[in-house]
């Protein structure tokens, strides 16, 4: 069956245009947000926390907040939009178009990852210049930011097929995204942890995302780069699988 | 080789838990045919035509469009049928002029062509003036042309116009009748619902009226008129009628100061009529005739235990 790439192509723009119509709700607004957990927890806590050597708390919880804007935002695209499109019936624009399942999910994730690309961008730029960021592994950077924010972004499409109202799309993000992100270590190094909680965060996937994510600016690790790209990708996989199962079949979006 | 019909449903079911939304729908709708889908509340005709688009998929049958099986090849049969969806849907993130152009987009149209039909589409409809206008600000009857041209942006073969003219006024009514009347002259084959029977009546040359998920009728909107078994009678009298004898009471349908209307049989003589009004000792002063209109067929048939005019 011939592709339609020029429809996902066209769907991408609509869903980057969507965001980029509210950009001070969905980038200005996460990236002020980032920057103050960053004035906070790196003023207060700068001199306290052991981190990495020669590596000030501060530089070290920077592309932690990074990777946690990434993850938010991207989920967030993908799973506000769905939900928006449900609720005020205009998703069925989309379905009444030639655009296959895969080229719906691509479109959808394609535009959550430029989302949290761009939030992540904004609030490193700031770390580059205030605090003297620099990064051992540009390509550690662009890989675990990319293949993070489109397991977010999978993620969001995900929540947003299974919800019915804002009420459960609430509760996934507040019960489910926001523990996993902020337990992922985002703030600190999970040694730094009691035994039976560093074991617990071996089973968060958001962990090896941050992880892998900051071994590109300095070049260490809490777990290997390599353990954390396999996991990243695995769960990339397995949430795609699901989601393309899902539309394939129309679950909650065709009746 | 015989062309295959606009739109062919075999054996389609639909069934939500217990309920069965569509019981084994089989019926072919003609190219360039306009017809008209008819039914009271629940009757299936949305689930039917949401089938038809790919918005609900059935439980068993199949659909073609133009030849094409809806699920199995999907990108045809999306690209041959605009739908004109029932809710008023908008899109607050986007003008009118945005949504046509990534609604062209979605199926791979772009270009100066593409644009140029759109600006089209934008002045046929009066949407000119608001092409610029969010969606989500537009008044109910504006909403309604945005669909008809979301639905037109990639000149589909098949449109389906689900309750078009629900909760319009009779000026952009009678804009849209024209509108479709057009289209259909154009070779677009129409498939209308709607409940103003008076307008299917106007427009559709063929008739499918459903109940509870079955069809109850199905006919060229004639022939579905011709095979009523009644004629209506209005009869004026001298003065108002006080008592009516048995065989007048049972057929009456409508009694106002001086005037009466009678159901009567096609087949019962008028002069039989006149008989049992003298005997009601009544003065006539005017009797006239008509043939059953669609709106009363459609009541007949979907009345509990009405006569199946299949």
């Amino acid at each position: 069956m011939q592709n339609n790439w020029f429809g996902c192509w066209a769907l991408f723009v609509k869903e980057v245009r969507r965001f980029y119509s509210v950009v001070v709700q969905t980038v200005f607004a996460p990236i002020v947000a980032t920057l103050l957990y960053l004035l906070v927890f790196g003023h207060v806590l700068d001199t306290q926390i052991e981190t990495y050597a020669s590596v000030s708390y501060s530089q070290f919880l920077i592309p932690g907040l990074v990777m946690m804007a990434i993850l938010q935002n991207s989920f967030s695209n993908t799973s506000s939009s769905l939900i928006q499109s449900k609720m005020h019936g205009n998703l069925s624009f989309v379905l009444l178009s030639p655009i296959s399942a895969f080229e719906f999910y691509s479109a959808f994730v394609l535009a959550s990852v430029v989302r949290g690309v761009v939030v992540g961008l904004g609030i490193l730029i700031v770390g580059v210049i205030g605090f003297d960021l620099t990064w051992q592994s540009p390509l550690w950077v662009l890989v675990f930011a990319i293949l993070s924010a489109a397991m977010m972004g999978g993620l969001g499409v995900l929540a947003g097929i299974v919800s019915d109202k804002y009420d459960h799309l609430s509760a996934f993000q507040n019960f489910v995204i926001m523990p996993l992100t902020f337990l992922s270590g985002v703030f600190y190094s999970i040694h730094a942890l009691p035994e039976f909680w560093q074991q617990l965060s071996y089973f968060n996937p958001f962990f090896y995302m941050v992880d892998g994510f900051r071994y590109g600016f300095f070049a260490q690790s809490d777990v290997s780069v390599y353990l954390s790209l396999s996991i990243t990708v695995l769960f990339l996989i397995l949430i795609s699988s699901i989601n393309l199962i899902l539309l394939n079949k129309g679950v909650k979006i065709r009746q | 080789m015989s062309t295959p019909s606009a739109v062919c449903f075999h054996q389609v079911t639909k069934k939500y838990g217990d309920l069965s939304a569509l019981k084994g729908i089989s019926f072919e709708v003609e190219e360039g045919a306009f017809f008209g889908l008819l039914g009271p509340n629940g009757a299936g005709k949305s689930t039917l035509i949401n089938a038809m688009s790919g918005l609900v998929i059935p439980t068993s049958g199949r659909i073609a469009i133009q030849g094409f099986d809806v699920q199995k090849e999907y990108r045809q049969t999306r690209r041959l049928l605009g739908l004109v969806p029932q809710e008023l849907i908008a899109d607050p993130f986007f003008s009118i002029r945005e949504l046509l152009e990534l609604q062209s987009g979605y199926f791979g149209l772009r270009g100066a062509q593409q644009k140029a039909w759109v600006g089209e589409l934008l002045e046929r409809l009066a949407l000119s003036d608001k092409s610029d206008a969010n969606t989500a600000q537009l008044s109910g009857g504006m909403k309604r042309r945005v669909l008809i041209a979301m639905a037109l942006v990639h000149r589909p073969r098949v449109l389906v116009l689900d309750e078009p003219t629900a909760g319009v006024d009779v000026d952009l009514r009678r804009t849209l009748w024209a509108f479709t009347k057009e289209l259909h002259q154009q070779g677009h084959t129409i498939i209308l619902t709607t409940h103003y029977l008076e307008e299917a009546e106007a427009l559709c040359d063929k008739v499918a009226i459903m109940q509870k998920g079955e069809v109850k009728a199905l006919d060229s909107t004639q022939a579905l008129l011709s095979k009523h078994h009644y004629r209506y009678l209005r009869v004026t009298l001298a003065s108002e009628a006080n008592q009516l004898i048995a065989p007048l009471q049972a057929r009456l349908v409508e009694k106002e100061s001086n005037g009466l209307v009678f159901k009567l049989e096609k087949t019962a003589s008028l002069s039989q009529l006149l008989a049992w009004l003298h005997e009601s000792q009544l003065e006539v002063t005017d009797v006239s005739s008509r043939d059953a209109s669609l709106e009363e067929v459609f009541l007949d048939l979907t009345a509990e235990g009405g006569s199946d005019a299949k």
